[in-house]
């Protein structure tokens, strides 16, 4: 019973707090967080500025000068933290886990994935088998962040599993498909990285002109399917 | 109403109080980096506190002033000169057109702001104009601001009242900032994984200098200090993390994260600067020392609810001086 686990709530410096619920990465956990998370969203409690879930938490920003002008006896903190019980020991059944299941396009050829032969070497098998293996599963994007919209989806096959590179790269481009121990993650912008890159999607992940800029989100569900590089060319968002 | 660069700074780009609200999405708030002084100086010539202004760094750009315009000019002292004549910071100055206003010599400080009356006109992205510089969004378009570029200001009645014949007309009253800024020692709460230093670390976090690194910028100030060492490494899931938070790196050195942080983060949180004490840290620059001096919540509440008295008090007296200045003419 997911009510069960048990959580911790402390202060994330003096405008925000952090409710934990432990450190793994485990689907109900994130389930938890992602639900709560939006649970919270929907009361849209004045002064609250950001409600970020991640991997096995959730922390809440607030408008610290705000809300300071108008506390009484108790904290502004203590009054996040009891806000936070209440919500959490009540009525945290009634928002079902509606999940997207998205499926993304990836082109794996070698020109889009350097670390593509490293790794299949790495885990002595076919690069065809590791392509199998990375579009084989639905993933849950556990959170968003690092970059706008970048999302850290779990949990890979543990026979594709594999380290950081050792020193980062300098430039990953957008689109690029990463690998980092049992998480695969997509570069919505160029960046630096020091995920191993197995692939390109032609999805555009961020695009500032929208009006949801990003993609993903916490809480979806994305599958991967293979595209030649004729494919990557055509495709059209 | 314009201000036309006629000549590169550093880093200046428009910034108001910060784009809240997509931190989920990994869309960092941003914002001025010394939000105090982005109040006072909004506050002086009279607009709505969180207006965007002009945040510079050394060597700050050359502007000319195009249209008769009341500005101020807070936080860092860069020596500002209009015209040749220096003025001082956080009072009104009704400048007159084609003015030139330069930046000669940084006295102190990291960061200043010019607000104009009316507001200066920035492009909105997610609610904020502060300009986000991994998205190129927001502010003026995006990016810093280089020669050749026209800001454009929203018209007010007031600017009218230049008269010719004087290059400006410095107000006789300034926003008193002295109590709101702190120097040597900042406060913080302590950081979840604080609990899991050991004793000597703790000792040495609190009892000892840290300076400033030259790998400052932003997004966060690297600290240069005796390393604190752990019994064990640390090893956590990336959780958010907020302006302020003070990571421990894996070499022993801390990192504090400033306006431009990432929104998650792995890295122990040994500690988070209190909300009172941003604006102070981001007037340090590179060599500059400080301690750090534990608090707990309440203190950390109590400053900043003195904060916004303080800035309340301000804020009533310019507009009571602004009014009567204007009334009178």
């Amino acid at each position: 019973m997911p009510g069960a686990i048990p959580y911790e709530i402390y202060p994330c410096g003096d405008h925000a707090i952090t409710v934990s619920w432990g450190n793994r990465i485990d689907h109900a956990i994130n389930q938890k967080a992602v639900l709560f998370g939006r649970q919270l969203k929907q009361l849209a409690v004045r002064g609250i500025r950001d409600i970020i879930p991640a991997y096995a938490s959730v922390t809440i920003v607030y408008d610290l000068g705000l809300l300071v002008k108008e506390k009484n006896q108790k904290t502004v903190y203590a009054s996040m933290v009891d806000l936070v019980h209440n919500l959490l020991e009540n009525n945290m059944e009634q928002i079902p886990d509606v999940a997207a299941l998205k499926q993304i396009p990836v082109c794996y050829d070698q020109s889009f994935a350097p670390d593509l032969p490293l790794l299949a070497k790495l885990h002595e098998r076919e690069i065809d088998e590791i392509i199998a293996l990375h579009t084989g599963t639905v993933y849950r994007v556990f959170m968003t962040g690092f970059l706008p919209g970048f999302p850290y989806m779990g949990k890979l096959p543990a026979a594709i599993a594999s380290p950081r590179k050792e020193s980062p790269r300098a430039f990953v481009p957008a689109g690029s498909v990463g690998i980092a121990g049992e998480q695969t993650g997509i570069y919505p912008v160029d960046s630096p990285g020091g995920w191993q890159i197995i692939g390109r999607t032609p999805v555009r992940l961020f695009d500032k002109e929208k009006i949801n800029p990003c993609f993903l989100a916490a809480g979806d569900e994305v599958q991967f399917y293979p595209i030649s590089l004729k494919e990557y060319h055509q495709f059209k968002q | 109403m314009s201000l036309f660069i006629t000549k590169n700074g550093l880093l200046d780009t428009l910034q108001d109080g910060g784009r809240y609200g997509f931190q989920e999405l990994g869309i960092n708030p941003g914002g001025a980096m010394d939000c105090i002084a982005m109040r006072l100086v909004n506050i002086l010539v009279g607009n709505h506190p969180f207006e965007p202004v002009l945040e510079m760094h050394f060597p700050a750009a050359e502007i000319l002033v195009e249209s008769p315009m009341l500005i101020a000019l807070g936080g860092a002292d860069f020596t500002a000169v209009i015209n040749g004549n220096e003025i001082p910071l956080l009072h009104p100055v009704l400048v007159q057109k084609k003015s030139i206003l330069k930046f000669i010599r940084r006295k102190k400080g990291a960061r200043i702001y010019l607000s104009v009356q009316g507001g200066i006109s920035a492009q909105k992205w997610l609610n904020s104009a502060s300009t986000d510089l991994k998205t190129h969004a927001g502010g003026f378009e995006g990016r810093a601001l280089k020669k050749n570029d026209r800001l454009f200001c929203k018209e007010t009645t007031r600017s009218g009242m230049a008269k010719e014949g004087n290059d400006f007309v410095l107000f006789p009253w300034e926003a008193n900032s002295g109590k709101l800024y702190r120097k040597n020692s900042f406060r913080f709460i302590p950081g979840f994984e604080f609990g899991f230093l050991p004793g000597e670390t703790k000792k040495i976090m609190l009892s000892t200098n840290f300076s400033i690194s030259s790998l400052s910028d932003r997004m966060g100030y690297r600290l240069e200090g005796e390393p604190l060492l752990l019994a064990r490494p640390i090893n956590l899931l990336s959780s958010a993390v907020t302006r302020g938070t003070i990571q421990l790196l894996p070499n022993g050195q801390l990192i504090i994260l400033m306006a431009d942080h990432q929104t998650t983060g792995g890295y122990p949180r040994v500690g988070h600067i209190i909300s009172t004490d941003f604006s102070s840290l981001a007037q340090l620059s590179a060599g500059d020392e400080f301690a750090l001096e534990a608090v707990d919540i309440n203190i950390a509440e109590e400053a900043m609810r003195q904060q916004e008295i303080d800035l309340q008090q301000i804020q009533n007296a310019c507009n009571f001086r602004l009014n009567d200045f204007f009334h009178l003419e």
